[in-house]
């Protein structure tokens, strides 16, 4: 078990990752993307780039943690940052939509009262 | 009153509760709040002597109930009467609604059409509802409403106190019985004779009504947790 990744896919998987996180960069200096989102996309970006330099790590890990087949590891972090952070956008959704009924609210009002004081 | 693309009825509805309320010797405030209606309901509206609320778009009933309970709560009215648009509600009971608040028994008031004394004619899965939520508010609160979908209510300024902080989102009505049984409002059920739509649809459908059963009873769990002190 020791060489575990040929050195093709690392080449890949770093110049594939160096890209991402070139991507999120640009996104926040646009500002397309929020900083808060964008930390959660470079940690991501950064596991994966260490992943892909220090090649028996992934073994390493597995094994430690008792993980008999190393890339389900992969899967399971990646399953189970995807769910979290879902939830984290649904929680994200439903404070939009509150404080949407709110603002509507207010314009609601706003446009009565507009209307009131327009009146002679 | 809540309003979405009602421009058949509202002009009725709100003429008759006018003059339920003028027979009554109180002030004819009506309030109307438009839902984001894509209809004429705004212009039919403009001609009314009555306050209109606009919503930019369409926010759903409890939102659209609640800016109401807004308006007249910072207007200060002491009493508050919740009337659907679409005329299936009766203006002329207004008074039978206004009664235990008046003699100070109770907090909120729903006009129930199953009530003995009351009736209307009801669909069948609306029925099958009904008794659903009727069923599940007996375990939540151990008590028995049976009519807990009707949105012919009126209440004192305690209780919109409370709406104005908190109120259901979507279909309010069966969430706002449990939230309102929660807090120790006292609420009471009237018997009153409903009418059939006089224009309009039902906001419910029959795929929603189902999503709509889940969903308020996800929602009614949760009030029930939520206030529980």
């Amino acid at each position: 078990m020791d060489i575990v990744v040929p050195l093709r896919i690392q080449i890949l998987s770093i110049i594939g990752s160096v890209f991402f996180l070139m991507l999120i960069g640009r996104l926040i200096l646009k500002g397309k993307l929020r900083e808060e989102y964008a930390v959660i996309w470079v940690a991501c970006t950064v596991v994966l780039l260490v992943l892909s330099f220090w090649r028996a790590g992934l073994e390493r890990i597995a094994a430690l943690l008792g993980v008999f087949y190393a890339p389900s590891l992969i899967f399971l972090a990646a399953l189970f940052g995807i769910v979290v952070f879902l939830v984290h956008l649904s929680v994200v959704a439903t404070r939009l939509e509150h404080q949407n009924r709110l603002l509507a609210q207010e314009i609601a009002l706003l446009r009565n009262e507009l209307r009131e004081s327009q009146k002679p | 009153m809540p309003a979405y693309n009602e421009e058949d009825s509202i002009r009725g509805v709100v003429t008759d509760v006018i003059q339920s309320l003028q027979r009554l010797g109180l002030r004819p405030d009506v309030v109307v709040v438009n839902d984001g209606s894509t209809d004429g309901t705004v212009s039919a509206v403009r001609a009314l002597p009555c306050v209109l609320l606009s919503l930019p778009f369409n926010v759903g009933k409890g939102a659209a109930t609640q800016l109401g309970f807004r308006y007249t709560f910072a207007g200060g009215c002491d009493m508050v009467v919740q009337v659907d648009a679409d005329g299936q509600h009766p203006a002329g009971e207004i008074g039978t609604l206004l009664a235990p608040l008046l003699e100070g028994s109770a907090d909120v008031v729903i006009g129930s059409r199953f009530l003995a004394g009351g009736g209307s004619r009801s669909t069948f899965g609306r029925r099958i509802g009904i008794r659903y939520f009727n069923a599940l508010q007996e375990l939540l609160l151990g008590r028995r409403f049976t009519d807990s979908t009707s949105g012919f209510r009126a209440m004192n300024r305690k209780a919109l106190a409370l709406c104005i902080e908190e109120y259901p989102d979507q279909y309010p009505e069966p969430e706002a019985i449990v939230m309102f049984t929660r807090r120790n409002l006292r609420v009471a059920e009237v018997a009153v004779h409903m009418n059939e739509r006089s224009g309009g649809r039902s906001s419910i459908g029959m795929l929603g009504g189902l999503l709509y059963l889940f969903r308020s009873t996800l929602a009614m769990l949760v009030t029930a947790l939520r206030t529980h002190t």
